[in-house]
């Protein structure tokens, strides 16, 4: 049961996004801009950061919306976002998603963990400075997500054809509008 | 040096907002609702617990920033700050505080450490669902502002008058206008 009152039926992350509209906005638009917005970084790419930060942190609801957003963007690769998760060093990504990848796994352990030769072999591998801060800032960003979401025991289904349908409407229709599908839902 | 080619002479966040105003600006508006705009918690309450959460994150730009935006809200009083960075169990703040603060602690280590009890304690003492809500956004919030700061490698002023100085606008001025200032 979440640790404050939150409209039932409604999972993880929007029912305090529902709860508080007001923060609710400025959470929706920074997933928009990092996950969606214009980068040289494909939208499956930065979907698979944030799916491995989000299983690092152990937070089921994350981890799983979130790779299901990245498998709708990858054609449907489930196989590929375990693999990912599970061990970014031997899944068959490109080596500068690799780098990228291991710097996202240094911030989730604290932002001092990244090192100069973590940032020096990510540009090796092709690398941008603003790939390296979009990298940096979507591992803290879902640092700040996945507290959130267990922080308030929110609720998390466990159907996976919940987070298929939900990733499919994410990866297609993006952030900014989350919450209002789930309002009117409820209130169907 | 910063692990990116950032503009000199911002120090912290703030060459990071110079550098991608695309996200500065959800970022600002954030902190803004968090700690700026009216709410049951004061000021000084939510800015305490942001710098106590910087401390745990041992990021020295953030604590010090905060933290004399803290000590601006409380009339100067900067030994509170200390104590509550040291022990917020100890230190000279009502128990209610003291309660949220746990809960903010638990945050920083990882949600699922947040456990029933801890909830029952802060609400004994008073707090709202809309309190325990905002403690858990703003100390999961500087759980990323921290390693963002960190993560890419910022300069962080030793001198503690430039924070005092800058307290004061942001504790009066709130957060919007930052990326303005920079602009």
């Amino acid at each position: 049961m979440p640790h404050i009152h939150l409209t039932e039926g409604v999972p993880g992350i929007l029912g305090p996004m529902l709860f508080r509209p007001e923060t609710a906005k400025p959470l929706n638009e920074l997933a928009e801009v990092l996950l969606r917005g214009h980068s040289t970084l494909s939208p499956g790419e930065r979907e698979l950061i944030a799916t491995y930060v989000s299983a690092e942190n152990d937070c089921y609801f994350c981890q799983t919306v979130h790779g299901a957003v990245a498998a709708h963007h990858l054609g449907g690769n489930e196989d590929l976002v375990l693999k990912t998760k599970t061990n970014p060093s031997t899944a068959p990504v490109s080596p500068k998603l690799k780098a990228l990848l291991e710097i996202a796994g240094k911030v989730q352990k604290g932002g001092k963990s990244v090192l100069p030769d973590d940032i020096d072999q990510a540009r090796q591998l092709g690398a941008t400075d603003l790939e390296i801060h979009d990298t940096v800032l979507i591992a803290a960003a879902f640092c700040m997500y996945n507290r959130y979401v267990d922080g308030l025991a929110t609720w998390a289904p466990d159907n996976p054809e919940m987070y298929r349908a939900q990733g499919a409407r994410l990866a297609t229709q993006g952030y900014l509008n989350s919450t209002e599908g789930v309002a009117a839902a409820s209130h169907a | 040096m910063a692990h990116i080619k950032l503009a000199e002479g911002l120090p912290g966040i703030r060459g990071l907002f110079a550098f991608r105003p695309e996200t500065a600006r959800p970022l600002c508006e954030l902190a803004e609702v968090l700690l700026h705009q009216p709410n049951s918690l004061s000021a000084a309450d939510r800015e305490l617990i942001a710098t106590y959460v910087s401390s745990q994150n041992d990021c020295s730009y953030c604590q010090k920033s905060h933290g004399a935006i803290a000590a601006h809200h409380l009339g100067g009083n900067e030994v509170t700050v200390d104590e509550v960075k040291k022990s917020p169990s100890t230190a000279a703040i009502p128990d209610k505080l003291k309660a949220l603060l746990a809960i903010a602690g638990k945050v920083q280590k990882g949600g699922t450490h947040v456990q029933p009890e801890d909830i029952e304690k802060a609400r004994k003492q008073g707090a709202t669902d809309e309190e325990i809500h905002d403690v858990v956004l703003i100390a999961a919030a500087f759980c990323m502002y921290n390693r963002y700061v960190d993560g890419l490698g910022t300069w962080a002023p030793e001198d503690l008058a430039s924070y005092r100085e800058r307290a004061a606008a942001v504790a009066t001025g709130g957060y919007l206008r930052i990326p303005a200032t920079i602009g």
